[in-house]
């Protein structure tokens, strides 16, 4: 049981990269922690690391996080090569050290991508998603306009479906799986969500081609089907939303959809 | 001080509508000479910005995250509240009113409450609108479920991911208004101070947190957002970024703030387990549902759950609060939890928690119906804790979540700075001393969607706004002061950790000020508060510099705001000498352990006046009057 492991301990290796700022060189740096508890989480031990570097008067691990209950999508953290670690359906946060062994060595790194640039150590700039969100993830209806909320039957299982495809958290390990760099599973997650449910009829094509264009001109990859983004999607997003995607994608151009010149300030 | 509330007059059904009709109001063409700044993108923020530039108005958005749907909105689980009476057992705007007031044990606004009451219902439809994935029943209708402190079903919900749903759809209706250019999204600002320029809010001064640059930005009027201080206590159920800088600024630039005291914890979080602890995880109200809470009957009881028969089981809610159960308020079940474990019936290794049990409702409806309602929360409990709750049941201890107190606003969630509205969890209107489970979410988008719209336009329209730019010497000065606070802190050069002060903090808070308080306690702990402080300014050490990005620079400012605010709330809890809500004064209560209210003297709300540095805050008073609803003694029995 929880809170019955505080006598056992752990000692774990940790490689992690460190990067000054954006223009530096990154590099792997060996850190040990002696007395890891296993019902620490992945992040907790980063605090003990960090409380005994700013002992030592060194800079800590900098790092995203917030709400650590897997929701915020914040934490971003490539361990042993994995976004998000071993465990399925887990963000960084949620890992816990009981997941590991007694001497292991763990190697941690930011997510990368093209479109995510490292910031400093752990931390990237993921706000290329956000671009894609704003160019066309919303049902465009002002506040005041809504009819009774019962107006509108949704099916259970649709509503079900939506609701899959809305658990996306936005944190990116898609894109850091992805070979290419491809954010194919996220944007897919969130044109699936308003193609099942009515609200998302009116604006189905302009909205899924706004989200494919400014995705490419983020300079995400493209996606060759290999699957590893929802391997890695700690909220387990179903890749059958690519698919979704894609046909939503070829129906908005049957129906004519112009790519317009969105110009970037 | 002016604390005119502003109440409207007129039957209370009829207050909101009389008032909207009474503001005035800014003609579409003229709003976009308007600049608003709203800082904070929960739920208040998002759907305030949002609603603000469907209007017409020009809008920047602050957040300290990369993305703004990164808000701690985002972790609420259970639902949210309205008003609709869809399942036919007799809700109302009028009982959910009720509710609410009786739930805030008689300390809050009847009117505000009321309004709240009636945005309810129009907030499900919007969300709705937005492409909100509510839970639905087979025939496609909306579902629904109860929550604490009520005997009707009004809360709906989003699997346990409702503030994340709702949250996305406000930020869905934002990021729209980003795209139009209605919105300038400020991303990675942590705001440092708030600029007034004659008497009235103007602008703020905020840090961008990756380069260090301290930035002004001039409007016409703040709207702040930024959530609760739940995280003076060090371990909360709140987001580790959570934090009370922007509203404690504030409140040094002349914002008061209303009760501070007031705060809520919860009854059902997963419990401590070891002293590197980070946070605290909620398990949601919701379970309470269907959970039941039991510890053993016999204090030296020590075999396993399972092998507990029935007869020697002590379903203390229940016992205690027939009609409400398992339902009862938190502030109710927290202290009655708190009492099982003084009691030595505790369970698990510390003895700090009581069961959480689902094996009844899973021999009833089957393990698969309760996956349907509570999957991903079982799941976060198998991760967090290593058992499986489908099999054990949950451990669970009361923890902080939530605070009542906050900015003082009047009706049009306006603070004691002309030009500064709060809204959300960052002001202390509508929960009174305890806030009902699946309020906090309504209250967000109320405010946000529904009254700020109005109340600002009045604002605008009623008061004469100078043309102003940063360049103007209140800017200035607003920048050195936040300059030279940052300077102040990387110059400290002590050995300790922001982090390790903090804690520090948190256990004093909650030692002396937390689930009890009583004269001597915190006597004790507004003896340690100005030590810590001490220690902090002598103590604290921050590596790096100031102008990149520096985590351990924002703590360490959070922090030295926490302990000021600490200090408030001691005192606050201190001047209240009767028991409220989430306030239990030890030596206030009635002879079955219920808070007890001291209504001819304490039926008001605590509004305190910032007196300048190093000089002890002023408390004044708002009456509180009841027309609607006859002041009784809170049961739930």
């Amino acid at each position: 049981m929880a809170g019955n492991n505080n006598s056992r301990t752990m000692r774990i290796h940790l490689k992690v990269w460190r990067q000054k700022d954006k223009s530096s060189e990154g590099r792997l740096v060996d850190y040990t922690l002696d007395t890891v508890s296993p019902d620490m989480s992945f992040l907790e031990m980063i605090d003990v690391l960090n409380g005994q570097l700013v002992g030592r008067g060194e800079e800590p691990i900098a790092f995203a996080h917030d709400c650590r209950e897997g929701i915020c999508g914040s934490c971003a953290m490539v361990i042993d090569g994995e976004p998000h670690g071993p465990q399925t359906g887990t963000t960084t946060c949620q890992l816990h050290m009981r997941t590991f062994n007694d001497g292991d060595t763990i190697v941690v790194e930011p997510f990368r991508a093209k479109a995510f640039p490292v910031i400093k150590d752990l931390v990237t700039d993921r706000s290329a998603l956000d671009r894609i969100q704003a160019a066309g993830g919303y049902v465009s209806v002002s506040t005041g306009n809504a009819p009774d909320g019962n107006a509108i039957p949704i099916a259970k299982d649709l509503a079900d479906a939506a609701m899959d495809a809305a658990a996306c958290i936005q944190c990116g390990a898609c894109v850091a799986a992805c070979r290419n760099g491809s954010a194919m599973l996220f944007v897919s997650a969130k044109v699936s969500q308003f193609a099942l449910l009515p609200q998302g009829q009116a604006e189905r094509e302009r909205r899924v081609s706004r989200m494919v264009w400014q995705m490419d001109e983020e300079d995400f990859g493209s996606c060759t089907n290999m699957g590893s983004c929802a391997a890695a999607c700690p909220k387990e997003i179903k890749v059958d939303n690519i698919a979704r995607m894609n046909r939503e994608f070829g129906r908005a151009m049957l129906f004519g959809q112009q790519r317009e010149q969105r110009s970037e300030d | 001080m002016n604390l005119d509330s502003k109440i409207p007059s007129g039957p209370i059904s009829e207050k909101w509508t009389k008032h909207q009709f009474d503001s005035k109001l800014v003609n579409p063409a003229n709003r976009r000479k308007f600049n608003l700044i709203v800082v904070g993108s929960g739920l208040a923020g998002a759907s305030a910005s949002a609603a603000l530039a469907e209007l017409g108005y020009n809008v920047k958005t602050m957040c300290i995250h990369d993305s703004p749907r990164r808000a701690h909105s985002i972790a609420a689980q259970g639902g949210i509240n309205a008003a609709k009476n869809y399942q036919n057992d007799g809700d109302s705007i009028y009982r959910l009113f009720y509710d609410t007031i009786k739930g805030g044990d008689f300390r809050s606004r009847e009117a505000n409450v009321y309004r709240l009451a009636q945005n309810s219902v129009k907030i499900i439809d919007h969300c709705v609108a937005l492409g909100v994935p509510f839970a639905r029943e087979y025939g496609g209708l909306l579902a629904n479920r109860s929550f604490g402190g009520a005997q009707v079903s009004r809360t709906f919900y989003a699997r346990g991911q409702t503030g994340q749903q709702l949250l996305l759809g406000a930020y869905s209706a934002m990021m729209r208004q980003v795209d139009s250019k209605k919105i300038e999204l400020l991303n990675f600002r942590e705001m440092l101070d708030l600029v007034l320029i004659d008497g009235k809010a103007r602008g703020v001064i905020c840090r961008n947190v990756l380069t260090g640059e301290i930035e002004s930005h001039a409007a016409d009027a703040v709207v702040l957002a930024t959530g609760g201080y739940g995280n003076v206590f060090y371990l909360s159920t709140n987001a580790k970024w959570s934090n009370a800088t922007a509203i404690w600024r504030a409140h040094r630039r002349g914002a008061a703030f209303g009760n501070p005291c007031f705060t809520q914890i919860h009854p059902t979080c997963i419990p401590v387990s070891g002293d590197y602890q980070s946070k605290l995880t909620l398990m949601s109200e919701s379970l309470r549902n269907d959970g039941r809470v039991w510890v053993p009957k016999d204090a030296n009881d020590t075999r396993t759950p399972d092998q507990i028969p029935e007869e020697d089981r002590d379903y203390y809610l229940e016992r205690i609060y027939p009609s409400f159960g398992n339902l009862a308020p938190r502030d109710i079940a927290s202290r009655q939890a708190k009492f099982v474990c003084d009691e030595g019936r505790g369970v698990g290794s510390t003895k700090l928690a009581v069961y959480l049990d689902f094996a009844a409702a899973i021999k009833r409806d089957g393990q698969d119906v309760i996956a349907g309602k509570y999957g991903n929360l079982f799941q976060m409990y198998e991760k967090i804790t290593g058992d499986d709750p489908y099999k054990v049941p949950m451990r669970i201890f009361p923890a902080v979540h939530y605070t009542m107190g906050g900015l003082w606003v009047d009706y049009n969630l306006q603070s004691t700075i002309p030009g500064l509205h709060v809204l959300g969890e960052a002001n202390f209107s509508d929960h009174g001393a305890n806030r009902l489970g699946a309020s906090a979410l309504m209250q967000g988008l109320a405010d946000g969607y529904f009254v700020i719209p109005s109340t600002l336009a009045h604002y605008l329209g009623s008061t004469k706004l100078d043309k102003i730019d940063t360049n103007h010497e209140a800017f200035k000065e607003a920048q050195a002061n936040v300059q030279s606070g940052i300077s102040r802190l990387m110059n400290i050069k002590g050995n300790k950790t922001a982090d390790e002060l903090h804690r520090k903090l948190g256990k004093l808070m909650w030692d002396n000020c937390g689930m009890e308080r009583s004269e001597q306690s915190l006597k004790k702990l507004l003896e340690e508060i100005p030590k810590l402080r001490d220690e902090f300014w002598n103590d604290l050490r921050i590596p790096g510099e100031a102008a990149s990005l520096n985590q351990e620079l924002e703590r360490a400012g959070r922090v030295a705001d926490f302990i000021d605010l600490g200090e408030l709330m001691a005192r606050d809890a201190m001047e209240r000498r009767e028991s409220c809500g989430g306030h239990f004064r030890t030596e206030f209560q009635t002879p079955d352990n219920e808070a007890q209210r001291d209504d001819e003297n304490f039926c008001h709300v605590a509004v305190w006046e910032h007196q300048g540095e190093g000089k002890a805050a002023k408390r004044h008073i708002e009456s509180l009057n009841f027309e609607n609803i006859k002041l009784a003694t809170r049961s739930y029995k």
